[in-house]
């Protein structure tokens, strides 16, 4: 526990002088504009992220994300003849501080936000920038609720976001389902204990059943369950084309296991829950070949823009970009877009923009805004080859 | 009909597992009337000791089993000094309360120490071997388990039937007092009994291990809970009642799997439980010989 403190502490410095570069670099861009000539204001952007706390990883690395998108564009001569001006803002894994953090940052004339990474997090801060009528645009919060008011079914105006809802990869699994690995028939054996997989299940069966193919059983597991064979067994008997498995690691990969034990051959597929190191030292190299799950992105893309991307990332951070760095890349990237076609850097004409924002090419997909503010894009099917991740394909809805 | 044999086999091979934490569970009662609720957490710690005897010692999975069953032993018999003894005359609520936080201890200080994430048991230490009998998919871990399960349970039988010692624990069992009074010392015995109890708890959690390749410090829970309908299916404090309870569990919970719906799985489970209670407390093996006075 406290080599972790120390840990946080260290990454907490480090943040500091890298704040003071990054405020340095702004400095100087400034300086040159002054010479130009002209008196170019700044568009202020908050980025309020998770810097610190339990999930500090997925903050810090949208953030990364987030800085290299507006320091391309500020090199490029920024947006509507104005620079960016980043102000980052660490909501340390909390509701509450999301909150206040937000509250400061409408105090500096934000004309958008960027971030907090979690659901929950996004829904500390909404209600402040509801109030003040600045769009917010959440890199990764996956929840249905996070756009949308469930007791109203009211879209909330201001706040937006460009990773697409959960359930929304059963949708895509069941179009590779069908249309890649050519399913007639298929079988839903989903973990019953999450709102995730039940909600995964639905979206399956009902994109599968759309494209022609047939649902020939479901069944169910809990959390923490360790035996499958029972079901696994009568699965086998129904000989089904695929079998889809929403649910988390610790429970698929064994899962797994036990089906190709049991001499069950079909295709497996699942959602990003099945992303960890886990899945392979449990179940076995061999026993995961022929098996997809989907996700927002994978840095193996040879799509040129995600190329780009990645090479660009690489060299200012050295390491791989991860899903949240690209979509906190991509939050940025759909905010420049906004303000392009908003024309000035007006909080309520980017959420206007925003909200009409068709085809746009972001690094995880192409994207349009619905009118519920998630974006309809694509995503990818990653699939285990001897034990090694390889993106299979990008499937656009 | 191949299906149902293999629906067979899957069931027997479930059943084994819950059946060996069964025979802890069931012992433990039968010899003090204490329902030791921690039973399925030293499970899950023989099974840690277990993945460590093969990670960092790099023994076969039969050392690392000796081994465990070794140190959940020495594990039990602390448990039962400075948990349960102190509370031997105490009511039976306050030993149950115990229990049930020596179970909470033994879960959160294994996170505490390790982290709550899963280990891998490493797929070496028990090579999977697949035999296709006409179809039928059947592993050696399978036969592995059931065995093991039937041999413990015999071995254990012999201990109580026929040997000093498992005279002096059905004596305890009997009548405390009146076996200190034929010179049998009650502390020994019981110590005893804790030690063979813990090292059946830690063999079924190594086999988990193999089994089901992962080991993390929730283990325990579900598969104790279930052992423990298991034991009271069978009549508990009945060793032949646990054996035949817990293989009965596994077959029924695959039965329900395969035939029903894997929803209802845990509900049947549970429901079996409620049932026994109802209709015949002392389970399938028990007889009602009534309260002793």
């Amino acid at each position: 526990m406290k080599r972790n403190g120390r840990k946080k502490i260290a990454a907490f410095i480090i943040m500091v002088f890298m704040l003071a570069i990054v405020a340095g670099c702004g400095g100087e861009t400034k300086d040159t504009g002054d010479n130009a000539g002209d008196k170019a204001e700044k568009i202020n952007v908050g980025v309020n992220v998770e810097l610190s706390g339990g999930v500090a990883s997925y903050g810090s690395n949208a953030r990364d994300g987030a800085i290299l998108a507006i320091e391309q564009a500020n090199a490029d001569g920024g947006v509507l003849g104005m620079q960016i001006n980043p102000i980052e803002r660490d909501c340390k894994s909390v509701a509450d501080e999301a909150m206040s953090v937000s509250a400061a940052l409408v105090g500096e004339k934000i004309v958008a936000q960027i971030g907090p990474l979690t659901s929950g997090n996004v829904a500390g801060s909404t209600p402040v920038m509801m109030d003040n009528k600045i769009p917010l645009i959440a890199p990764a919060a996956t929840a249905a609720n996070v756009t949308v008011d469930d007791k109203t079914g009211a879209t909330r105006d201001y706040i937006f976001r460009v990773c697409f809802i959960d359930p929304f990869q059963g949708t895509l699994m069941a179009q590779f389902a069908a249309d890649n690995l050519q399913a007639k028939s298929a079988v839903i054996y989903c973990d019953n204990s999450s709102d995730y997989g039940k909600g995964l299940a639905e979206y399956f069966e009902k994109t599968f059943i759309e494209k022609g193919g047939k649902i020939v059983a479901k069944e169910g597991f809990v959390k923490d369950d360790r035996d499958f064979r029972a079901a696994l067994t009568k699965i086998k008997g129904l000989n089904p084309d695929f079998i889809y498995v929403p649910g988390y690691y610790q429970e698929v990969a064994p899962l797994i296991k036990q089906a190709r034990e049991l001499g069950i051959t079909a295709p497996i597929g699942g959602p990003d829950g099945w992303d960890s190191p886990d899945m392979v030292s449990v179940a076995g190299n061999e026993a995961l070949n022929n098996t997809y799950f989907t996700n927002h992105y994978s840095s193996q893309d040879q799509d040129p823009n995600v190329v780009k991307f990645v090479e660009a990332y690489k060299a200012k951070y050295n390491k791989d970009p991860d899903a949240f760095a690209a979509l906190g890349y991509d939050a940025v990237q759909i905010m420049i877009q906004g303000l392009k076609d908003a024309g000035e850097a007006d909080s309520v004409k980017l959420t206007e923009a925003l909200e009409n924002i068709t085809d746009f090419q972001g690094i995880t997909g192409k994207m349009s805004i619905d009118e519920q503010h998630n974006p309809v894009k694509a995503g990818v099917v990653i699939e285990f080859k001897d034990g090694k991740q390889v993106m299979n394909t990008r499937i656009q809805p | 009909m191949l299906e149902f044999t293999q629906q067979i086999v899957n069931g027997l091979s479930l059943g084994a597992i819950y059946a060996l934490i069964a025979l802890g569970y069931t012992m433990v009662y039968g010899i003090i009337k204490l329902i030791n609720f921690a039973h399925g957490d030293i499970m899950m710690v023989g099974a840690f000791v277990g993945y460590f005897s093969l990670t960092l010692l790099g023994t076969n999975i039969m050392v690392a089993m000796v081994t465990a069953m070794i140190a959940c032993a020495v594990l039990g018999v602390i448990i039962e000094k400075v948990a349960y003894r102190p509370l031997r005359n105490s009511t039976r609520i306050a030993a149950l309360i115990t229990a049930i936080g020596v179970s909470l201890f033994l879960e959160y200080i294994t996170i505490f120490l390790l982290g709550p994430s899963q280990k891998v048991f490493p797929e070496s230490a028990f090579p999977i071997k697949a035999y296709d009998l006409a179809g039928l998919s059947v592993l050696n871990k399978d036969i592995f388990v059931v065995v093991s399960a039937v041999v413990l349970m015999l071995i254990l039988q012999y201990i109580i039937k026929w040997t000093k010692t498992g005279k002096a624990m059905r004596a305890v069992s009997l009548d405390q007092e009146a076996a200190v009074l034929m010179g049998i010392s009650v502390d020994k015995t019981i110590s005893i009994t804790f030690a063979i109890g813990s090292a059946l708890a830690a063999a079924a959690g190594v086999m988990y291990g193999v089994y089901y390749s992962t080991v993390n410090p929730l283990m325990g829970i579900i598969p104790g809970l279930k052992a423990f309908v298991a034991a009271v299916l069978g009549g508990i404090g009945i060793i032949p009642g646990a054996m035949v309870g817990g293989f009965l569990m596994g077959l029924l919970e695959t039965m329900v799997s395969g035939y029903g719906s894997s929803l209802y799985r845990d509900a049947v489970a549970f429901g079996v439980l409620i049932l026994i209670l109802l209709i015949k407390p002392t389970g399938l093996f028990g007889k009602d010989t009534g309260e002793k006075v």
